[in-house]
């Protein structure tokens, strides 16, 4: 591989890497709220949160760019609060990455924390620990490895990420290519061993995690 | 009965099920038995006392501390108070232990000793698990463990923190026969010398009587009766209390003598030969139970038999309950023997009549006095 193609598969890892690490906090909170608690309006929340499963991702990417654009309402206040941009940005790609694969994480890990049962919360309670001890030392060890399968799970997704990404990030080479982005366009111009090579590379990398994220969820059973 | 430390008043009811209400529950200094049928209520009552659950309303008191307050007025709401369980200081053991899967028991101890320094939580870990006997099991998960070790872990789990207050939730239940007569033996002294106000959920009258000094008898969800443990089995105040606690005679008693693993014992008049294998050794005070089921009755004038007791007896009442008839006798102290009705109508059953009562050695059970 070309120098130019590792630095395509570093970008896209360090993309899906960064759409992790946001999708984390909000997910980990969402399937905890949804796992352990009602309130009106969560079937709602649900919907929300499972849309981009099922929306054409391209439609997500609409949805991203009318928000995030200059002239957003998020875009806007972003770039007059922060003189920070996103659409067309590598923000742009995090974001779309993020949006595309927090639905997936959200279901592995409301379903791991579902399971916990919760009298080893309430033990723990009746031991002197606060909500925000109980989830950190209790719930989440014991949720661990469903949580970290859907981690895999939406580190994967992100990979493979195409749709949205077009969208609100575009085709900038070096700046918001991403592997399925640029295997579209060496298909376009007619490079098929190129897009072969890029897509074997993908394959590898998506084959590893959902590999890694079944075992886990078997051993968790 | 020593001074409340402890006192209730709630109701509690879950969409659905049945209404608990308890009213003026109180708990003294040593250990309360809240005993009852399985489905009256004990384990939401416990629940409840641990913050655990949330009543619908009522009040529950602690020393000087209000843990919980909610009048029945839905439009004054502002006059409620919950102290959350991690503020309660009542260590809790679950019928199930609930050890945490993914700590050890040293990690499991250590959980509820977060505010203390490292060195002094070590320490007390060590000599918790010391003193209930579990020194080098420091290092094992809960799934290494047997169950009466699990339970030994739990109570040193709740124990371990000091707390204020003590609640187990069938601390015995899920062990086997032979583990749970020997942990009944070492938690009755374990529960002694760690003075602190326990309340322990039971279903199984031996442990209430081997474990308790005081009872609460709950039925159907209230708490019907109040008092001294041997009181409260031995006098039932009405007939709800008597159905769920006096199918059994309970007559204090003392050791006369133990030989070849046989005990004489002197229950009221009567000299009675039972089975000292649980005793310990320096035992003289006992509780010697009979089941009203194990007793036999013959005509006056029989012959020889293989059970051990034979007991001269006077009968004072004869009761038809269903198909059976509950006859209570006087030989030297009262038992009460469970029949058929054609058993009854064969010996010619009636007030003032005289029968041997017998009973086999190993069906008069013995349990050393709760001091």
């Amino acid at each position: 591989m070309s120098g130019a193609e590792w630095q395509l598969v570093g970008f896209s890892l360090r993309m899906a890497l960064a759409s992790l690490l946001l999708v984390l906090p909000i997910g980990l909170g969402l399937a905890w709220w949804l796992a352990r608690k009602h309130w009106p309006g969560k079937a709602l929340v649900e919907t929300l949160v499972s849309l981009p499963l099922v929306l054409p991702p391209v439609v997500t990417g609409l949805v991203l760019l009318q928000l995030f654009g200059r002239r957003g309402w998020v875009g806007s206040w972003l770039h007059h609060t922060f003189n920070c941009d996103v659409v067309f940005t590598w923000r742009a790609v995090v974001l779309a990455l993020a949006a595309m694969s927090l639905p997936l994480f959200v279901r592995a890990a409301r379903t791991a924390f579902e399971e916990v049962d919760v009298k080893f919360e309430q033990l723990a309670r009746t031991l002197g620990a606060g909500e925000w001890r109980v989830f950190f030392t209790i719930t989440l060890p014991l949720a661990k490895r469903g949580v970290l399968a859907g981690m895999l799970l939406a580190f994967a997704r992100a990979l493979g990420e195409f749709g949205a990404t077009i969208m609100v990030a575009g085709n900038i080479p070096g700046r918001t290519t991403t592997l399925p982005v640029a295997i579209y366009q060496a298909v376009e111009n007619g490079e098929d061993a190129h897009a072969w090579l890029l897509a074997g590379v993908s394959a590898v990398i998506a084959f590893a995690a959902v590999f890694v994220s079944e075992h886990l969820l078997r051993r968790s059973q | 009965m020593s001074t409340a430390v402890l006192t209730a008043t709630f109701r509690k009811q879950f969409p659905g099920g049945p209404e608990i209400a308890v009213d003026n529950f109180c708990v003294g200094r040593g250990v309360t038995v809240l005993f009852g049928a399985s489905g009256s209520g004990k384990t939401t009552v416990l629940r409840c006392l641990a913050g655990l659950e949330i009543p619908n309303e009522g009040e529950i008191k602690f020393g000087g501390e209000v843990w919980f307050e909610q009048s029945g007025r839905r439009h004054t709401a502002k006059s409620e108070l919950f102290l959350p369980p991690r503020l309660r200081g009542a260590g809790f053991v679950p019928q199930d232990y609930a050890l945490f899967p993914h700590l050890t028991v040293a990690g499991n101890l250590r959980y509820g000793l977060k505010e203390l320094p490292a060195a002094e939580a070590g320490l007390r870990v060590a000599e918790t698990l010391r003193w209930l006997g579990l020194e080098g099991l420091e290092n094992r998960w809960p799934r290494e463990l047997s169950g009466g070790q699990q339970q030994r872990v739990a109570l040193a789990r709740a124990v371990a923190r000091r707390p204020r207050l003590l609640l187990l939730d069938e601390p015995l239940a899920a062990l086997d026969t032979p583990t749970r007569l020997r942990l009944r033996g070492e938690l009755r002294h374990w529960l002694r010398e760690l003075r602190i106000p326990t309340i322990l959920v039971t279903h199984d009258r031996q442990e209430a009587l081997a474990l308790g000094d005081d009872v609460v008898v709950l039925h159907h969800g209230l708490n019907v009766q109040h008092g001294a443990l041997p009181e409260v089995f031995g006098r039932p105040a009405n007939l709800a209390v008597a159905e769920i606690t006096a199918v059994e005679t309970i007559q204090s008693g003392k050791i006369l003598a133990i030989r070849e693993g046989l005990a004489t014992v002197l229950a009221g008049t009567a000299r009675l030969t039972a089975l000292a294998l649980d005793l310990p050794p320096d035992t003289s005070e006992v509780y010697v139970c009979i089941r009203a089921e194990d007793v036999i009755l013959m005509q006056a004038n029989s012959v020889q038999s293989s059970p051990r007791n034979h007991l001269a007896a006077t009968v004072q009442a004869v009761n038809r309950k269903g198909s059976l008839v509950l006859v209570t006798l006087d030989c030297g102290f009262p038992l009460t023997a469970w029949l058929t009705q054609a058993a009854c109508d064969e010996l010619a059953l009636q007030a003032g009549a005289q029968v041997v009562a017998l009973v086999k050695a190993p069906q008069v059970h013995l349990l050393p006095f709760a001091r």
